[in-house]
């Protein structure tokens, strides 16, 4: 993976609504704004993969609406109906394979325009599930519970997770939710579905991001500060939540083991300066740490309450806020990435991890976590 | 800046008839036909697969023995939901779904719970089903789940 | 390291208007069973999953995740394509992009519909922008019409010329035991089926079917070991369009920039010469006959000579839809994948009664969404 790097990002600030732009118009700002950054032009541009939804965008072929908001127009364009991360991983094959020097990873979703709970419904099939009226909520606070009794955690514990990203968002421009809130302020935020409360639920955004991605024979041409793809590992649970051992994470483990091998991490805590995960919720968070090997099953909330993924500590998990700052459905995982980039060209701001060389992006689609993208991207090639 | 920008607002109205197939079609009419619940057995894995299904997709092996299953089961994690969808709800908020394991099934199943003061569900607990009068062909065949308050 | 690749292997359902036997991934399931059984290889051979459908014509958001349970993709690696027309040579780029990429080494690329549980068309116009479109154009069908009138018009080609395009094909199918319509038809009863949207007629269009196809790549070095006759991939282009159906610019085929580039890249200087069979995604017949110039196989407005002298059958020097195409056969996500599995099929020898003798080099296209396309082209070598 040594020879790609990404050379320029670009997110919008992630809103509750944004009613001044259509999706389309919201993906050629990101890309403009992608493009007068690494000084690029539509004709640098290889090819392009894009991320979205049918259903989120309420049209079929989702991408056909942001053909020229891309520059697709006689170039080669492909939509990966998943999360971002994994139209990332399609990006850089594409380069691998040899024939592209560039490709262009767009992602965008607009929750304001759809109806979530239904769209989230109708991932539940038809012939045994979907008449339950059955959604996101509902499949995590299954696994919510089902974690936290197997591991004794209270509602409590979990809640500073929601502490810990919401305070980190506030120095992170594009967040949509941000604030010092308590655990008593998490704890009286209302219950969405027990032991979920409002502020352990990621919000519903609208926004998009973009990423350029060079083969190493011309990143310079874009940037001096490119940031290089080590890694990368993605892999899918069974579907029927009742079949799965909803306390764990296999799926992600294995993602994580392919890309660490890629990497050459064996130590992921020592070996990681800063981590960007897909805390859709805020127990996510705890058990993706520890899927991603940052600790032991179970010991999620202890790698919390003893720091380490504070922004101050040792192995900072989510500076940015994470999905509970903003949760743009399908870009999500995308902007772990660039966050992750931010942080390796010293760009992150207030947010800055000092000295970050090694970041873990990860992104994940499906309920409770059934599909995972795990990269390692590095600022040394 | 302070336009009033134009919104507009439809819904896809698009009709679906989604085939359930052999083996979901089976289990819906055990239901409708005998109010009895059937698993499928994975030769491989030998987990008995609840709801029946036709392979082990962690095996990738077609499965062979139909077990009855419950309808008695446990709680193995439960949420009680606070909000109104009311599309998609076939109950009122408050109202209760849980991870159930029927008895003699070693997978667990999505379902609601009624018939049960909320604040009173508990992992653990022991339930079983509640047939419909009418049988449709879709799991609220099984109205809900409710406690099993002897034996 | 860039890796070359080839198909070593593919299985597609018996494709028909309503599969109700079989839920969505029971039906894929059947799709993979036929590929893994003709690679002689077991689900734990596989690397990583691609699969592709378009989510509104069953109603399925998130669809790869209830599909797998039967595509395999269980604690595999999996990623969804989806793009319309196009799902299908999508998913089949994807699949080639995993192994040429070095990342992955055998690779099942899985394409699947099940128009009979929608109504396809409803699904169809939701494609077009819903403020400026979505109201005033119908489906797939307007759009083609337009392009099968300005062609016949532009050429002084007749509705005859279509017709016996569509009699071809369905006698092609008759030889495809996958295939849906396998009809015995006339020209004459094409011209007298229903008009659907002037000048394509019932029997010009392509069905709504039920069905799957599974396609199992590999690369190189697995290729060789598994493989006695692999289907190299040569060549896989795609090529974009403006996204308002008003903005196409008819002249200014996709298809043929496509397929040009794919050419190149091919070493292919004189492809009537140099291809052996193509699988054309002909939408509706008058596809069959207009489009075979983008592809340089006749140059502007022949298509109809070569109809009538019967080039593109079976048995003409260069024929097109051995397998019936999408005329015959159309479970949309799959549409395109069946494409490149036939032209698979043709490398390998294994195209039975279809089976175009000798075929050493083979076309194959997508084509979806505002009329862009790709171009596959397969060889028996490298």
């Amino acid at each position: 993976m040594e020879d790609i790097a990404i050379v320029g990002v670009a997110q919008t600030k992630f809103e509750r609504e944004k009613r001044d732009l259509n999706y389309a118009e919201l993906v050629y700002g990101v890309v403009t704004e992608l493009f007068e950054k690494t000084g690029a032009t539509h004709q640098d541009v290889d090819n392009i993969v894009t991320a979205s939804s049918d259903f989120w965008d309420g049209r079929t072929i989702s991408s056909m609406a942001i053909q020229s908001a891309v520059g697709a127009y006689m170039k080669s364009e492909s939509k990966v109906s998943s999360d971002g991360t994994l139209a990332l991983l399609y990006g850089a094959m594409r380069i691998l394979s040899g024939q592209f020097k560039t490709t262009l990873v767009v992602a965008h979703s607009k929750g304001s325009e759809g109806a979530p709970n239904l769209i989230a419904n109708a991932a539940f099939d038809p012939v045994y599930q979907r008449q339950l009226g059955i959604d996101f909520h509902v499949a995590s606070a299954l696994q919510a519970r089902a974690y936290m009794q197997k591991y004794g955690l209270t509602e409590q514990d979990v809640a500073l997770v929601s502490v810990k990203n919401l305070a980190n968002a506030k120095k992170n421009p594009y967040a949509q939710v941000a604030g010092d809130f308590t655990v008593d302020d998490v704890m009286n935020s209302g219950y969405l579905a027990e032991p979920i409360k409002t502020l352990d639920a990621s919000p519903i955004s609208d926004g998009a991001c973009a990423v350029l991605l060079a083969h190493a024979d011309v990143a310079s041409r874009f940037t001096d500060k490119p940031v290089w793809l080590k890694g990368v590992g993605h892999c899918q649970d069974g579907y029927y939540l009742g079949d799965r051992d909803l306390t764990t994470s296999p799926a992600l483990a294995a993602a994580a083991r392919r890309a660490y091998q890629m990497a050459s991490i064996d130590d992921p805590l020592k070996q990681l300066d800063v981590a960007e995960i897909y805390d859709a919720y805020s127990y996510q968070e705890l058990m993706w740490t520890e899927a991603l090997g940052f600790c032991q099953p179970g010991e999620g909330v202890q790698l919390l309450k003893s720091g380490v993924t504070a922004i101050n500590g040792s192995l900072p998990v989510n500076p940015s806020g994470g999905l509970l700052a903003a949760h743009a459905f399908l870009a999500a995982g995308l902007v772990r990435v660039i966050e992750c980039v931010l942080q390796l060209r010293g760009e992150a701001g207030e947010h800055q991890i000092p000295h970050a060389k090694t970041a873990l992006a990860h992104g994940s689609f499906g309920f409770c976590g059934q599909t995972h993208c795990v990269w390692i991207l590095s600022a040394e090639r | 800046m302070s336009e009033e920008i134009i919104v507009h607002r439809t819904a896809l109205s698009i009709p679906y008839a989604w085939a359930a197939g052999r083996h979901a079609t089976r289990f819906y009419r055990e239901i409708a036909e005998h109010r009895k619940l059937f698993g499928t057995r994975c030769p491989r894995c030998q987990r008995v697969l609840f709801p029946a299904r036709k392979a082990c997709s962690r095996c990738f092996t077609e499965t062979t023995d139909w077990v009855e299953v419950g309808p008695r089961g446990t709680v193995t994690s439960f949420t009680v939901v606070h909000y109104a969808e009311p599309q998609i709800q076939p109950l009122p908020p408050p109202l209760a779904y849980a991870l159930i394991q029927l008895d003699g099934a070693d997978t667990a199943f999505i379902h609601l719970v009624s018939e049960v003061n909320v604040a009173e569900i508990k992992t653990g607990m022991r339930v079983e089903a509640v047939f419909a009068e009418s049988p449709q062909g879709n799991i609220l065949d099984v109205k809900f789940f409710k406690p099993i308050t002897q034996g | 390291m860039p890796k070359n690749v080839a198909i070593i292997a593919s299985g597609q359902t018996n494709h028909t208007s309503r599969r109700k036997d079989v839920n969505i991934p029971e039906m894929i399931r059947e799709a993979v069973d036929r590929a893994l059984t003709d690679a002689e290889l077991t689900i734990d051979d596989i690397d990583a999953v691609v699969i592709g459908n378009m989510e509104h014509f069953e109603g399925i958001n998130l669809s790869d995740m209830w599909a797998s349970e039967g595509s395999g993709a269980v604690m595999k690696p999996c990623m969804k394509i989806a793009t319309g027309g196009t799902t299908g040579t999508s998913v089949a780029a994807g699949a080639y992009y995993h192994c040429a990429s070095g990342l992955f080494d055998t690779v099942l690329a899985i394409g699947w519909e099940k128009l009979s549980e929608s109504d396809t068309t409803a699904g169809i116009i939701t494609a077009f922008d819903p403020i400026v479109e979505r109201l005033t154009l119908a489906g797939a069908i307007g759009g083609l019409a337009i392009e099968a009138n300005l062609y016949m018009t532009t050429y002084g080609l007749s509705q005859e010329h279509f017709a016996k395009a569509a009699v071809m094909a369905r006698k092609n199918a008759q030889n495809n035991p996958h295939a849906h319509l396998k009809h015995d038809l006339t020209v004459e009863m094409v011209l007298n089926s229903p008009m659907i949207a002037y000048p394509i007629h019932y029997l010009d269009m392509c069905p709504t079917s039920d069905g799957a196809c599974a396609v199992i790549f590999a690369s190189e070095d697995r290729a060789r070991r598994l493989c006695p006759r692999p289907a190299w991939i040569k060549a896989a282009v795609c090529r974009h369009n403006h996204p308002y159906i008003g903005d196409v610019w008819w002249d200014r085929s996709t298809l043929e920039s496509a397929a040009i580039e794919a050419y190149k890249i091919a070493g292919i200087t004189n492809p009537r010469k140099e291809l052996d069979v193509i699988e054309l995604y002909d939408p509706a017949s008058y596809a069959l006959v207009a489009w075979i110039q983008h592809l340089h196989i006749c140059g502007p407005g022949e298509g109809g000579k070569l109809i009538d002298d019967g080039s593109i059958t079976m048995e003409g020097d260069i024929p097109v839809n051995p397998s019936g195409g999408v005329i015959s056969t159309n479970p949309i996500g799959a549409t395109a994948l069946i494409r490149v599995a036939e032209a698979a099929l043709q490398i390998q020898g294994k195209a039975g009664a279809r089976q175009v003798e000798g075929a050493k080099t083979a076309l194959a296209t997508g084509f979806g969404g505002s009329y862009w396309n790709e171009v596959f082209i397969l060889s028996d070598r490298l």
